[in-house]
């Protein structure tokens, strides 16, 4: 059972990403990266990590693509015409990809051959309680950091954006 | 049966979803879906370090993963107020046509 | 598989109740709106107009289902379909009882506790931004897409207060699932006062409750934050070009996101599915004795008839409420039915609230909205937040 929901996300994970690659416009990519993200929320509560799948759908999918989508209606110069990605991609980029991507299957699968099966339920520390405490007492200064560095993007992106006053 | 699903799929998963964000940041021409495709790649480490944090029993990859997410966000954020203001200046959401610091 | 066919049958019920009363809250809606502004409202189709919402879909499925040959066909199309299913989908976690016993099997009224249920109706509402925002830039039209625009910054920009006013009684609850929020409402201090979240704790949750409410009005693009939709202001916002079906699941979307809000309320705020004072002086009856009312009550109008029609139909509703308070009366249904009684009753008054305020307050201007939400009730949520954490705090 575990096994189809983690094939069916995984395929939808993998369409959604071919897709964000692929589309012309924008605005395609944008909720096919929406896709991505929702589902590797659920793959996320298949490996026991539910503070951090909702915090994905709060946070990317509905906070940060949120920002993505606004910019390009704002933006709204439509679909990419250019005709870079032809035959010379296509040729050696293609194979290229799925020689990496081999490589790559071929290493995990010689250096971790891990036995470990992820079952749903099977990891109880993912909850909000374990997150929060691990969160203010090992990683407080992180996260004190991590505030900071939220206040820095804010004033660099009103700065950026604001519209100059003459 | 009660079949989990082997930990090695979801790492194989994570390296296909790097690789087509990868392929996405080099090979993609307007800005924005660039930035899409390093928000892929963001995703797919996030998946990483889940998973490792399920074999290794303990949360602190669900730690990182959630400051990946505030970095992902402030990042996400300057990023497309710099968008803003190039297309302001330029015209143009093409990377090939801000060109002006080439020789 | 016990446990999927008990869920399946939860979710058809669910789903009914929902559907229709989300027929039946826009005949509410239409006839409270009239009697405040010293007319009828519906009253030609069926008795009092009770079937006016049978018309409406009617006439909805009816209509001529128009594809505008100029817009996004795949956005066009996805973008009501994304707003109905996130507005329904919030349903799902709200804890409408305790654990009864049905039939042999032992199950809770509500359709699924996650231990992060709190945090999965953020969630939901987060992602419930984007059917608007679709919705106004698939049409190709510029008054389209200011006003889905307008509409997403005003819910992004009203989540925050929203989060933060919601933060506040978790502190005290110390939970994110909504079955143990509400069971921490249990219990009633002195006796008699009601340990509802407003009421009790080192901190009464009443900002964070006026918060909330004001931020689900933003929320729900409700008067008087409805700018965005209104008919009278850019063309008729995001939903300009929407007709039929695609119209109804708009219409649909935001009367469930209303339903899902006070729900919300009521399980966070109100105490959830618990009365307001306790068994033992006599809440048992309270159900049965307002059905008897309202049956006396049309009884009495349906004799001394201001309608012709009405000396047939209220005494037949008469009939219909003295059933129901009978129906509250009989021991092994009371079981089911009290606890139901009242978290409707406290939602439909939150609802009844909800319509009230759209009968009586003008609307913001958009800027005025904006500065609303980031000047003052954010800044008032966040001082909330501290506020209740510090008492917390010190209590335990």
């Amino acid at each position: 059972m575990d096994l189809v929901f983690f094939l069916i996300f995984a395929i939808i994970a993998v369409v959604s990403a071919i897709n964000v690659v692929v589309q012309t416009h924008p605005i395609s990519s944008a909720l096919s990266l929406i896709g991505v993200m929702v589902s590797l929320a659920a793959l996320y509560l298949l490996l026991g990590a539910d503070f951090i799948a909702m915090a994905q759908i709060i946070v990317y999918a509905g906070a940060i693509m949120v920002l993505f989508v606004f910019t390009i209606m704002l933006l709204n110069t439509g679909g990419e015409t250019g005709a870079t990605h032809r035959t010379a991609v296509q040729v050696a980029g293609i194979p290229a990809l799925l020689a990496l991507l081999a490589a790559l299957c071929y290493s995990l699968q010689r250096f971790y051959p891990s036995s470990v099966q992820a079952v749903f339920g099977g990891f109880a520390q993912g909850d909000a309680h374990s997150i929060g405490t691990a969160l203010f007492r090992e990683y407080l200064l992180p996260f004190e950091v991590t505030s900071i560095l939220i206040l820095v993007a804010i004033l660099g992106a009103i700065v950026l954006a604001r519209k100059e006053i003459d | 049966m009660p079949a989990g699903v082997p930990l090695t799929w979801f790492l194989v998963l994570s390296a296909v979803l790097f690789s087509l964000g990868i392929a996405g940041f080099l090979l993609r021409r307007n800005i924005i879906t660039v930035f899409m495709s390093i928000e892929l790649m963001l995703n797919a480490v996030n998946l990483t370090f889940i998973t490792f944090s399920y074999q290794l029993k303990s949360n602190s990859g669900h730690l990182f993963a959630f400051f990946v997410m505030v970095v992902a966000a402030a990042e996400a954020a300057v990023g497309l107020a710099i968008i803003l203001t190039v297309y302001k200046n330029r015209g143009t959401l093409n990377i090939d046509e801000v060109e002006s610091m080439k020789n | 598989m016990e446990f999927i066919v008990i869920s399946l049958i939860k979710a058809a019920i669910v789903a009914g109740v929902l559907l229709t009363t989300l027929a039946y809250l826009q005949w509410v809606e239409r006839k409270v709106i009239a009697h405040v502004q010293v007319r009828m409202g519906p009253s030609r189709v069926g008795p009092h107009g009770l079937l006016q919402p049978l018309a409406d879909v009617i006439k909805l499925m009816t209509k001529e289902d128009l594809l505008p040959p100029y817009v996004n066909k795949f956005f066009y199309l996805l973008a009501p379909f994304l707003a109905v299913t996130m507005a329904l989908i919030s349903i799902s976690v709200i804890p409408f009882g305790p654990e009864i016993t049905a039939f042999g099997h032992q199950t809770w009224m509500q359709l699924t506790d996650l231990n992060v249920g709190l945090l999965f109706v953020l969630a939901i509402s987060s992602m419930g931004v984007y059917g608007i925002a679709l919705g106004g830039w698939a049409s190709n039209n510029k008054y389209s897409l200011l006003g889905g625009l307008r509409s997403s910054a005003q819910m992004i920009s009203y989540e925050l207060p929203l989060s933060l006013a919601i933060a506040a009684p978790l502190l005290s609850a110390g939970t994110l699932s909504l079955r143990q929020i509400v069971d921490s409402q249990a219990g009633f201090s002195f006796g008699v006062l009601p340990q509802w979240s407003i009421f009790q704790g080192p901190f009464p949750q009443l900002i964070s409750f006026v918060i909330f409410m004001i931020a689900a009005f933003a929320e729900t693009n409700r008067v008087p934050f409805d700018l965005p939709e209104a008919e009278n202001e850019l063309v008729a916002g995001f939903h300009t070009e929407y007709s039929s079906m695609k119209f109804a699941s708009f219409f649909m979307a935001e009367y469930a996101n209303m339903i899902t809000v006070c729900c919300m309320a009521t399980v966070l705020f109100l105490g959830g599915w618990h009365p307001l004072f306790p068994a033992s002086l006599g809440s048992s009856f309270v159900p049965a004795i307002v059905f008897a009312l309202a049956g006396a009550i049309a009884l009495y109008h349906g004799l001394n008839y201001a309608r012709r029609l009405d000396r047939i139909t209220l005494p037949f509703f008469a009939l219909v409420f003295f059933g129901i308070a009978i129906l509250f009366l009989i021991p092994f249904l009371q079981v089911y039915l009290i606890p139901l009684f009242w978290f409707f009753a406290k939602t439909g008054f939150l609802l009844f609230v909800f319509i009230w305020i759209r009968a009586t307050l003008p609307r913001f201007r958009y800027d005025q909205l904006m500065a609303f939400a980031w000047k003052y009730l954010f800044p008032a949520a966040l001082l909330n937040l501290l506020v209740t954490g510090f008492l917390v705090a010190l209590k335990g």
